[in-house]
């Protein structure tokens, strides 16, 4: 029990040859490309689903800002349809690996640092002192936010494995749980399997909500900085 | 005129490069296997028909159902499932593993 409770996290690998780059790209099958002006009902309800996200995230952004919009819209249908994905049994999710998160997180905070600090140097500078702050605590609270600005790429990386990776431990901890109990006490057994039925309904939400906050973030950092 | 075509169409036969598998005799199966294209471009366009094949009769189509999507993620929960039996194996409710 304690060894194979991590095994569903590590590298898929078949008879040694890395599938986990098959596993990654495996949703964009489920995103097929619109070739005529009325589409299939699949490619009509992501269009639908597309326009309403864009025009929600996309509204606080100026001109330069809303050139990213490909980038964020990618951005939550990747991570979106990755933990969506996750959840259906024996799956492995590429989300729950630091690396990718990291190499995701990464790029995406320092395009919008590096834009705003070609674009607007001044006002880039300028947000490591907020107004009306006392002379003496001046250096200390540059300090503070210098680091501040530095674990944000670390900030959002941890969040989205952290939570993607105790939401599946725990869904294999409770039902090994209720497998347990089901030969002890069957009255136990259904009040665990009440848990695992609201569990796996939180994990639906939490797959939705970690991929909006990964890209709300990400999208608010570039209001900063355009 | 109709015996003119019917003469004809008996002597006309479809080379066996491009015969479809199920028109394949059993005796000519293994030259039919080897004739077929193996390189990089061959695989790609295998695996690109078999997508398309399925796209056209499932998902794009004037009403397509659930089952479109469904059938795939059955098959990608069966395929993640013969990627984990080693481990799973050993989960099975037995006396001796």
């Amino acid at each position: 029990m304690n060894e194979n409770l991590f095994s569903s996290f590590i590298t898929p690998t078949m008879m040694g040859l890395p599938i986990v780059i098959i596993i990654t790209m495996f949703p964009s099958i489920m995103f097929p490309s619109p070739t005529r002006l009325i589409n299939n009902r699949l490619i009509s309800i992501q269009q639908w689903l597309v326009q309403l996200t864009s025009k929600q995230m996309l509204s606080i952004h100026n001109q330069k800002g809303q050139t990213w919009a490909l980038m964020l819209m990618s951005l939550i249908l990747f991570i979106g349809s990755t933990n969506l994905l996750g959840l259906l049994p024996h799956s492995f999710t590429p989300t729950t690996q630091l690396s990718l998160n990291l190499g995701m997180a990464i790029p995406l905070w320092a395009g919008t640092v590096i834009t705003g600090f070609r674009h607007k140097t001044k006002a880039s500078l300028a947000h490591f002192l907020p107004q009306g702050t006392p002379l003496p605590l001046i250096p200390m609270l540059i300090i503070i936010e210098t680091i501040s600005l530095f674990i944000q790429p670390m900030a959002l990386a941890v969040r989205l494995t952290a939570n993607i990776t105790a939401g599946h431990l725990l869904i294999h901890l409770i039902g090994g749980a209720t497998l347990a109990l089901m030969n002890i006490s069957t009255v136990t057994a259904m009040v665990t399997f009440t848990i695992l039925v609201l569990l796996t309904i939180l994990e639906f939400a939490v797959a939705l909500i970690q991929a909006y906050v990964f890209t709300l973030l990400v999208s608010l950092y570039l209001h900063d900085n355009t | 005129m109709a015996s003119v075509v019917c003469v004809f169409r008996s002597s006309f036969s479809v080379p066996l490069k491009e015969k479809k598998l199920l028109d394949v005799k059993l005796g000519e199966l293994p030259s039919w296997i080897l004739m077929r294209d193996f390189t990089p471009k061959g695989i790609a366009g295998a695996f690109q028909r078999g997508y398309y094949r399925y796209y056209n009769k499932y998902v794009n189509v004037k009403k397509g159902g659930v089952a479109g999507i469904s059938m795939v993620l059955a098959a990608y929960v069966v395929f993640n499932y013969f990627r984990c039996y080693k481990e799973l194996k050993h989960e099975r409710l037995r006396k001796y593993h």
